[in-house]
């Protein structure tokens, strides 16, 4: 059963002000309606005015993403009633969208790359965010927050393409990386990128599953809806055209009631707005370096392998962090950036801008000279992010060493320890002697708790067999 | 500085909805003239009702940019004028506020929608007013009330607080008895907002002068066509004979595209219409939905209790006329008409200066005299073309038929007011 | 010609509510409406009308929002600064 996918990627750009409005989009911080005009509001006889700098990062993502800019291009109302929605249509584009086709390629299963191709970006107005309160049935009612009506959108819509949820993971990594270093979108502003999919499975019906809203439940979305799909295949039942809800907290999607999505959208131009000739300007920006330029470059330059080289460029301030502790070691900066840190960060739900590069640059400097041994490191990078959450002031790793005593010794300190543990595993060191596999590594791991992790497991075996020996 | 004024006076007609009656006003070109305003331009602190239920007690937090620009040349905000039902009539008949009565015959309707603000002027309440034309609004209750009205060209005058009725066609303008003080007001109110997009950045106005000698004046055949009152007609005709012996060169030509206007006109404006009167849901303005109820149910029913009839039918006709199916039929071919009437223009322009025709094709109706939409809706088919084209068009007395005013409508290029302002002066300094 | 189905469809979609007597009434007159609009049918072509410009822009620049009062004052009995609405689920 073949799989089929196509997005629709709402995202947030990253604008000072609304789409329409002077508004200001940092309202992330303060109270419900407390960013809002009569224009966002939608209160009588306000007008839109189209903010230039949300059409230069829209043409921006266009060029990045090989799109075509027509000529003309212009907004139209969506209209539809929802209490989100303060002027009861979206100004949003239709038929004349700002950009036509483009690509993103991503690493295929296979290996190599796959093109994903685009049908189109246009731009649109955010509605406001609901809140649902109250219980029962004559209980429930709504309460209606308009800070986030009116910032700008681009929607992007895929060719139906993708053909699992994880290469619709990888699609989303790579655009958001994309998007990030474009400087147009900020990933940590909640919300920021929305997620609809058009899944099906070859030969049936396709089913739109709308309001994924974080981009970490797409592929947890997807695998439901595949997995509801090939189970209603198998036992014979009818896959129905319809649109459906994920919810979130449950993992789940559920059917949106046939009458609420019973839509006549009765799209028009917005007689407010001016269409935009905007294809000239295409020529004229200027892209930063995108994420797979960024990826070869690295490769090249710090001599790092194709799998660190593209997981440390799939994330702008992964990546730039990178280069900032890369300079003179990377190949000691890239495992433990790509590998270690980023593991340590991933369990701890922590951004990577939180992490402070002095600290972590001394860390890999230790490393580096061998002062202390890997599984230090890692209780030292452990502590250092505790410390970072805790909101404590973070210990340099010279001082994490000495005040835990987690320096590297010589072999000859450790003499002692090793002779008593010897003596207390007396059945071990009769096996060991008498050649049994395995033996020699329990015994190290014994010495290496004994010394909570500060000997290198090497040097150990090196002095046990030499006790043996004597 | 600023000085006060108090307004306390009868209102016979039903001219106002909110009458102010302590104005402060500062110094300036329009310094302690009273004026009154259609109520569908958002006055901060002011109730604004469109002549609607569902608006009543909205009180707008902020000054619709001609209030601004008003209040700085000194004019004094007396109050706010009856209107039919967001804009949409021919009568003031359509208001939640009752109909207003024209001041000439009380049994008579002042026309539409900007009726309150004609009655007011015709009256004598006010000096001036301002009114908002999106099919003839301003010009209609101009020719039914005996008194001079002007729909500036689209972009002149800024829409920011203008209640869309249908945006891509209206335009706010000045009534005043005479020419002279209706130049006044438009000279105060046209410029650049750059909160309005449509709103174009030209030169000011220039000084009102008098002037028609020599000027070409093309008088359409179809401006005299089926429906058009013969009486209204011929006094309509030997007006333009004055424009004549005052030194104009008039030319008879002809506008195909009137056969489509008024379709256009109304599929337009009612399917801008259907979208902008989305937004009357309660929930952040206005009469309060029931909230226990779920949002469809609770929106269809304070639109129903609301919005008057005849909101409601362009309402439905306007979905319609976009909905799946049918918005080639109807809102597509209607843009491709508007073209032609545009075309129709921009060719007229090419031979002649002004276009001069009846405003009205018939004197005011009685009230409660047409309750047929589709008839009432023909009675626009003079006025429509200009807002179809965005030209300016002026209203200007000419004489009386069956005892009441007459109006004779002058229409110019774009941005060219002065024009039919000065031969609108020469017109009525001619005729006194 | 609209049956008064269509009719009660477009409420539905515009959110008007209709009354049984009123459907009657509107069916007729959009009846005669629409007939009137079928002259349209003779005008070639489709949409189109020409705008005159194109590419109006403001700057990305902050201006002040309204005061939060100012946004709940016409709103009928807000909650917590939110602005009450007919519920959705
Ligand atoms: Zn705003």
């Amino acid at each position: 059963m073949t799989v089929i996918i196509g997005l629709e990627i709402h995202c947030q750009l990253n604008t000072n002000t609304k789409l329409f409005c002077g508004c200001s989009t940092d309202y992330r911080d303060d109270g419900p309606n407390t960013h809002v005009c009569p224009v966002c509001l939608g209160l009588p006889g306000s007008l839109p005015v189209l903010n230039r700098q949300a059409v230069v990062y829209a043409l921006r993502v266009a060029k990045a993403l090989h799109c075509e800019v027509p000529e003309f291009s212009e907004f139209a109302r969506k209209n539809y009633f929802y209490p989100d929605l303060p002027k009861a249509f979206q100004i949003t584009q239709y038929d004349k969208p700002l950009a036509l086709g483009g690509y993103i390629e991503i690493e295929a299963e296979a290996g190599g790359e796959k093109r994903i191709n685009l049908t189109r970006i246009h731009m649109e107005e955010d509605p406001g965010r609901l809140v649902h309160k109250g219980s029962g049935d004559r209980g429930r009612y709504t309460l209606v927050d308009y800070n986030r009506s009116g910032v700008p959108l681009i929607e992007i819509v895929t060719e139906p393409e993708l053909s699992s949820p994880k290469e619709a993971r990888r699609f989303l990594n790579k655009l958001r990386a994309t998007l990030e270093y474009l400087g147009i979108y900020d990933s940590e502003r909640e919300g920021s990128l929305r997620v609809d999919a058009n899944i099906s499975i070859k030969g049936y019906e396709r089913v739109e599953v709308k309001n994924i809203t974080s981009y970490k439940g797409v592929e947890k979305a997807l695998t439901f809806e595949i997995t509801r799909q090939k189970g209603m295949i198998r036992r014979n039942a009818q896959i129905v055209r319809e649109t459906r809800h994920y919810q979130e907290a449950r993992g789940v999607t559920t059917s949106a009631r046939s009458k609420e999505m019973e839509h006549d959208y009765r799209y028009f131009p917005e007689p407010d707005l001016a269409p935009l000739q905007v294809s000239s300007w295409v020529e004229e920006i200027e892209l930063p370096e995108l994420p797979d330029t960024r990826r070869d470059r690295f490769m090249q330059q710090y001599g790092i392998s194709l799998n660190h080289a593209r997981t440390l460029t799939g994330d702008l301030r992964l990546a730039e962090f990178f280069e900032e502790v890369a300079s003179g070691i990377p190949e000691v900066a890239a495992p433990w950036t790509a590998d270690i840190l980023l593991g340590e960060l991933n369990y701890r739900d922590m951004p990577i801008s939180k992490v402070p590069v002095p600290h972590f640059n001394a860390l890999l400097e230790e490393v580096k000279k061998g002062t202390i041994t890997d599984t230090s490191a890692v209780e030292i990078l452990r502590l250092l992010l505790n410390q970072v959450m805790e909101g404590s002031t973070p210990e340099m790793p010279g001082a994490v060493i000495a005040r835990l005593g987690l320096s590297k010794e010589e072999g000859g300190a450790f003499r002692e320890i090793v002779a008593s543990v010897l003596a207390e595993n007396g059945p071990a060191v009769a096996d060991q002697r008498a050649g049994k596999a395995g033996a020699i590594n329990f015994l190290v791991g014994q010495v290496m708790k004994a010394t909570r992790g500060r000997a290198d497991p090497k040097e150990i075996a090196r002095i046990i067999e030499d006790l043996l020996k004597e | 500085m600023g000085s006060k004024m108090s307004f306390d006076k009868p209102d016979p007609d039903n001219a106002f909805i909110t009458l102010c009656r302590e104005i402060d006003y500062q110094e300036g070109p329009l310094s302690g003239i009273p004026i009154a305003i259609k109520d569908n331009i958002s006055t901060a602190g002011i109730q604004t009702t469109c002549g609607s239920k569902i608006l009543k007690g909205y009180i707008p937090p902020y000054d619709a940019h001609v209030i601004t620009l008003i209040r700085s040349a000194g004019g004094a905000i007396v109050g706010k004028t009856n209107m039919d039902e967001f804009g949409m009539g021919t009568t003031t008949e359509s208001s939640a506020f009752g109909p207003t009565t024209n001041p000439v015959d009380p049994t008579r309707v002042p026309g539409g929608s900007s009726g309150g603000s004609a009655a007011a002027v015709a009256s004598g309440l006010v000096r001036m007013a301002l009114g908002t034309d999106t099919g003839g609004s301003i010009r209609c209750p101009a020719s039914f009330c005996g008194i001079v009205g002007l729909k500036p060209t689209y972009g002149r005058v800024s829409r920011y607080g203008l209640i869309a009725y249908a945006n891509s066609l209206e335009q706010i303008g000045p009534l005043a008895r005479n020419v002279r003080d209706c130049a006044l007001l438009y000279s105060c109110i046209a410029g650049y907002d750059p909160r309005d997009g449509t709103s174009l950045d030209l030169p000011a106005p220039t000084p009102l002068r008098s002037e028609i000698q020599g000027k070409r004046i093309g008088v359409p055949a179809e401006f005299f066509g089926e429906g058009v009152d013969p009486a209204v007609a011929s006094v309509v005709q030997s007006g333009i004979q004055r424009l004549e012996e005052l030194g104009a060169v008039i030319v008879p030509c002809s506008m195909p595209s009137m056969r489509y206007a008024l379709a256009a006109y109304y599929v337009t404006s009612m399917s801008e219409a259907s979208s902008n009167l989305g937004r009357y849901d309660g929930v952040r303005y206005g009469q309060a939905p029931d909230t226990v109820r779920s949002w469809h149910d609770a929106y269809s029913e304070i639109r129903r209790a609301g919005f008057g009839e005849e909101v409601r039918r362009r309402i439905l006709l306007g979905s319609f006329a976009l909905s799946a199916g049918y918005q080639g039929k109807y809102y597509a071919k209607a843009q491709a008409a508007r073209q032609m009437v545009r075309d129709d223009f921009e060719r007229l322009f090419e031979s002649v200066d002004i276009i001069a025709g009846p405003t009205m094709p018939t004197v005011a109706f009685r009230l409660g005299e047409t309750s047929d939409p589709l008839s009432m809706y023909l009675a626009d088919i003079l006025t429509v073309p200009a807002n179809l084209a965005g030209v300016p068009a002026l209203s200007v007395p000419c004489g009386t038929a069956h005892g009441m005013p007459v109006g004779l409508q002058l229409i110019g290029r774009h941005f060219a007011e002065d024009e039919i302002l000065a031969a609108a002066l020469a017109f009525e300094e001619g005729s006194a | 010609m609209v049956s008064k189905e269509d009719v009660a469809h477009i409420a539905t979609i515009a959110d008007i509510g209709v009354d049984e007597s009123e459907l009657e009434l509107f069916t007729g007159q959009f009846n005669a409406i629409l007939e009137y609009f079928g002259i349209l049918d003779s005008v070639e072509g489709m949409g189109g009308a020409t705008r005159s410009r194109s590419n109006v822009f403001r700057d990305d620049v902050v201006v002040p929002s309204l005061p939060h009062e100012e946004i709940l004052k016409n709103s009928t009995d807000p909650e917590d600064g939110f602005i009450r609405a007919p519920r959705v689920i």
